[in-house]
């Protein structure tokens, strides 16, 4: 009985999930969270080194707000993947269905928000290797 | 008896004859121009824009024979400065970006079974003002006063008036005007794209081409802003003398480069990915199998479409940016390279999956796959910091990136009209012909920029009209130029080919046994688009569904009469394309071509500083468009609803987020808010380089806090009455509507001059030092949108007196409170920014 509850919870949670409404807005959730992302370390850099002439002076903002953006990404791409496997009619998903265009967009999701993954490491590594303006 | 309507032949037949005299063109010597189906107007287009290259080709053979020989004096040096200039700019606005415009707006409502795209006479605009800007642009040459400095334009040296010449007039407004068009054709292809698939056609049912191309015409929406931001304020430069990227009153050249890059780079993606769109439906007809992965597909061009905007600064690699600064834009530089990865893949896939037919536009595809690859290649080394101080500005760029143009952008347009030219005129080209260009295309390319890779390393730099011989470059530069030529034969035997073809026969219908909607197009083709709008159930119709084509032909989906003797089409929800609107379009007129020469007029006559005649430009531009809105939009349909078949009746009146007007409003204002964050972005910039900004001094102070925040307040009371208009008529309250409309037109007018009153009470000098200019120039926008922003008003206010707008058919007043909401963002920015971060910062 100890074990059931919390698979009932996550089962709630996961139906929860798959009902959320999916639109061509929450497609673009992941690379938007990069876009932002890469703006702020951008700013950062350019703002601090243009007029402190320092290095940046705030590392914590720029580690608190690369986590941030990995943790909306990982977010996005874990409910993108509940829906993904939202069950219907059998492989390779590409009939004119309800739950077939869902799983498209949840699919693409999953795949853009490995991306966005991708990329924001990329652009957080060289302010983890890098520690001066010059 | 019969059980469908449509078994009835002598019904078909009079609903073809109504469909064809409903979208039979206009006639006449004159008349005939006056045309604005896409069908017709993409045509004109896409020769215009290859006519374009052809010109633009012609002025690279040139250059390559002075290059040929170390110490040549075929052309003078600044006429090898006009000519370079002219190559790159033409190709980019004249030619890429054209060009998939025009392929775009004939392919895609066949490819979404559409009667034409929701704006027919946005598109004959936006063809008109192209024609009128390139050929004032290309025509420069002749008079030897064809801009010079680079298609970039580096300032300072372009914007000191007495070191560059007219030409760099004419390249910014010029070019200017011709961003206009293709903004307009970035709004005709999102709405397209979003509103008008057939019924059925969702999301994941959409043809990659339709992806690619809602994917490239946003990305235009975010790129080609940047640039025009940039375009007025280099021009205010030039003809005002304010002072932006003059470092000695406190400018800064480097903005000018943001800006440009902020455009430039996405602008290659914005040229690849419709080429690589036209694979993505060349390459399963020829597999014969559906493309594999393509939601990865959807990725590659998405992801593609935003890293692209995080490269910019890799073209400023050697501006002494900080050196972190540049590692983040090396790795979104390397990161883009993955969905780039991606696409190639899965078309290789696809190909190893499939039993292949080596057509001609097969060969085309796989050849510039090759070219292509060697190009990202060379891309991947140059986004590598330390590669790139050796390499920048050298001949290695030069081989890049023609390498990317050329295998990314050049010859998949080439396989696309070679598999495409049946669908427009109804008969193939040669297939000999054709493939024997391809390998003169193939073998010149590489001939002309492979070697170019070593005379760039041994340091031979861009943009020289000589080189001495010593340097030990010559054969290099001779096995280039032979290259070239060998090119462009191969070039020449294209334009035979097509040049042949009105003697040959009609193809048989669908030639290449392709499976998406665009080859329903008959041989002998009639201009009504489609026979009947089908329903959709898979992403490959003729290849899937039963009996398609003759159902469509046979009228037997939607919308297959036009009983009222109206242009029509379906437009459908964004998901999952229901059908919710049947929307009358536009018949030929010759309003949108005399608004494209009135308006180009306003960029002609400020080139040559005619300003008073300038300012009638602007005058008549405004009287045109009004005119053109009040007659054409908006229209009160003479019943609520209209029958489309199989007992469906849809509305044939939207407002609001679901009418196309209101998205076309949006898009518009996406891009407008995006022009304007490259000014806000130019204040801040400033801010950043200088040490006392705003600086101190007469004629410097600032515009103060009061009048800034007076000119905000009135901008939201009248940004309040907009929305408050709205809602009382919704409510009936009519006669509140428009007195909320009128005098919110008046508080915009208020708002005007309390937006002037800062600097002018002031005494800000503008051409004194870059702060006055900066903020000259946000409040002039900011004020500007308020004019527009009042017209607006006092145009609802009496489309409402008029009759023409109701409680019931609001349209005009849901579309200009969108403009308000947006123009009370930009004043918020504007006026903190100039009002209240002096005292901050």
């Amino acid at each position: 009985m100890k074990n059931e509850t919390p698979n009932e919870g996550r089962g709630g949670l996961r139906q929860r999930v798959r009902g959320l409404r999916v639109t061509l807005w929450t497609l673009i959730v992941p690379p938007t969270v990069w876009a932002g992302h890469f703006l702020f370390c951008y700013l950062w850099v350019a703002v601090s080194c243009a007029k402190m002439g320092a290095f940046p002076r705030f590392p914590t903002a720029f580690v608190i707000g690369t986590a941030v953006a990995l943790a909306i990404i990982v977010a996005s791409g874990w409910i993108a993947w509940i829906q993904s496997g939202t069950p219907g009619d059998p492989p390779p998903h590409d009939d004119g269905t309800d739950i077939d265009r869902l799983r498209f967009l949840a699919h693409a999701t999953v795949l853009l928000a490995a991306l966005s993954f991708v990329a924001v490491v990329f652009t957080a590594a060289p302010a983890l290797m890098l520690t001066d303006c010059r | 008896m019969s059980l469908h309507a449509q078994d009835d032949i002598e019904l078909r037949r009079a609903q073809e004859d109504r469909l064809r005299a409903v979208w039979a063109p206009p006639t006449g010597w004159f008349g005939r121009w006056t045309d604005v189906n896409n069908n017709v107007v993409g045509v004109w287009y896409t020769l215009t824009a290859f006519t374009f290259m052809l010109f633009a080709g012609v002025l690279a053979l040139i250059m390559r024979a002075q290059l040929s020989a170390p110490g040549n004096d075929l052309v003078t040096p600044s006429t090898f400065n006009q000519l370079f200039t002219l190559h790159g700019s033409m190709m980019m606005f004249l030619f890429a970006v054209p060009m998939f415009e025009a392929v775009a707006v004939i392919l895609l409502p066949q490819l979404l079974g559409a009667r034409d795209l929701p704006f027919p006479r946005l598109s004959a605009f936006g063809y008109w003002s192209f024609l009128i800007g390139g050929v004032f642009v290309a025509g420069s040459i002749f008079f030897d006063v064809a801009p010079d400095g680079g298609w970039f334009m580096y300032p300072p040296f372009t914007t000191r008036t007495d070191l560059s010449g007219l030409g760099a007039d004419i390249w910014m407004l010029g070019l200017s005007f011709i961003e206009v068009s293709s903004v307009a054709a970035a709004v005709e292809l999102i709405v397209g794209v979003l509103k008008t698939r057939p019924p059925g056609m969702r999301l994941n049912l959409m043809p990659l081409y339709a992806w690619y191309i809602l994917v490239v015409a946003v990305m235009i929406l975010f790129a080609f802003p940047p640039l025009i931001a940039g375009d007025i304020l280099f021009e205010l430069e030039r003809l005002m003398g304010w002072p932006f990227f003059d470092a000695a009153r406190g400018g800064d050249a480097i903005l000018w480069q943001h800006l440009f890059w902020i455009f430039g780079h996405p602008e290659v993606y914005i040229v690849f990915l419709p080429s690589i769109a036209l694979f993505a439906m060349i390459v399963p007809t020829f597999a014969r199998r559906p493309l594999l992965g393509y939601p990865w597909i959807v990725l590659a061009a998405v992801g593609t479409a935003f890293l692209s905007f995080g490269l910019w600064v890799h073209h400023m690699f050697t501006t002494g940016l900080p050196k972190i600064s540049l590692a983040f834009f090396s790795a979104a530089s390397e990161a883009v390279a993955i969905p780039t990865g991606i696409q190639i893949f899965a078309f290789i896939a696809t190909l190893w999956a499939g039993r292949v037919v080596w057509s001609t536009p097969m060969l085309y595809a796989t050849g510039s796959i090759a070219i292509f690859v060697i190009g990202g290649l060379t891309g991947v080394m140059v986004a590598v910091a330390p590669f790139d101080w050796q390499a920048h500005d050298t001949y290695f760029i030069v081989a890049h990136l023609h390498y990317v143009l050329i295998g990314g952008t050049l010859i998949p347009l080439f396989g696309g009209l070679y598999y495409y030219w049946p669908l427009i005129t109804g008969k193939k080209l040669s297939d000999r012909i054709g493939r024997t260009a391809f390998w003169f295309l193939f073998a010149g390319a590489n001939i002309t920029f492979f070697p170019m890779h070593f005379s760039g390393l041994m340091g031979m730099p861009r943009r020289v009209f000589t080189y001495p011989a010593e340097l030990g470059i010559g054969g290099l530069n001779m096995v280039s130029t032979i290259g070239s030529f060998i090119f462009a034969f191969g070039v020449l035997l294209v334009c035979l080919d097509l040049a042949r073809s009105p003697w040959r026969q009609k193809s048989e219908r669908n030639p290449w046994q392709a499976g998406t909607l665009e080859w329903l197009a008959h041989p002998d083709d009639e201009d009504w688009g489609i026979r009947s709008v089908p329903l959709i159930e898979s992403r490959y119709p003729i290849w899937d569904q039963k009996n398609f084509v003759s159902k469509v032909d046979e009228g037997r989906y939607f919308l297959p009469d036009a009983e009222e003797g109206r242009r029509e089409t379906i437009i459908t929800s964004v998901l999952d394309a229901r059908p919710i609107q049947v929307i009358r379009l536009g018949t030929p007129s010759a309003v949108p071509m005399v608004t494209a020469g009135v308006l180009g007029s306003v960029f002609i006559l400020t080139t040559y500083h005619l300003y008073w005649l300038a300012a009638a430009g602007v005058a008549g531009t405004l009287a045109c468009v009004l005119y053109w809105l009040w007659t054409g939009t908006g229209e009160i349909p003479e019943k609520e609803r209209k029958a489309i078949g199989h007992g469906l009746s849809v509305p044939l009146y939207c407002s609001g987020a679901s009418s196309s007007g209101w998205w076309a409003m949006f898009i518009t204002m996406m891009a407008d808010a995006t022009a304007f964050s490259g000014l806000v972005f130019g204040y801040y910039f400033f801010w950043t380089r200088a040490d006392d900004f705003p600086p101190s001094g007469v004629g410097m102070e600032g515009p103060g806090a009061f009048w800034p925040m007076a000119a905000l307040a009135l901008t939201l009371a009248s940004w309040a009455m907009t929305v408050a208009a709205r809602e009382v008529n919704a409510r009936g309250a009519e006669g509140a509507a428009r007195a909320l409309l009128g005098v919110g037109g008046l508080v915009s007018l208020a708002a005007i001059a309390a937006g002037v009153a800062g600097p002018v009470a002031t005494g800000l000098q503008p051409s004194l030092h870059v702060y006055p200019a900066i903020v000259y120039t946000l409040v002039i926008w900011t004020v500007t949108h308020n004019a527009v922003g009042a017209i607006m008003q006092f145009y609802t206010m009496a489309r409402s007196i008029a009759g023409r707008m109701t409680p019931r058919y609001d349209a005009d007043v849901r579309n200009i409170t969108v403009y308000h909401h947006f123009m009370a963002v930009t004043a918020i920015v504007t006026y903190a920014t100039i009002g209240l971060f002096p005292g901050v910062s």
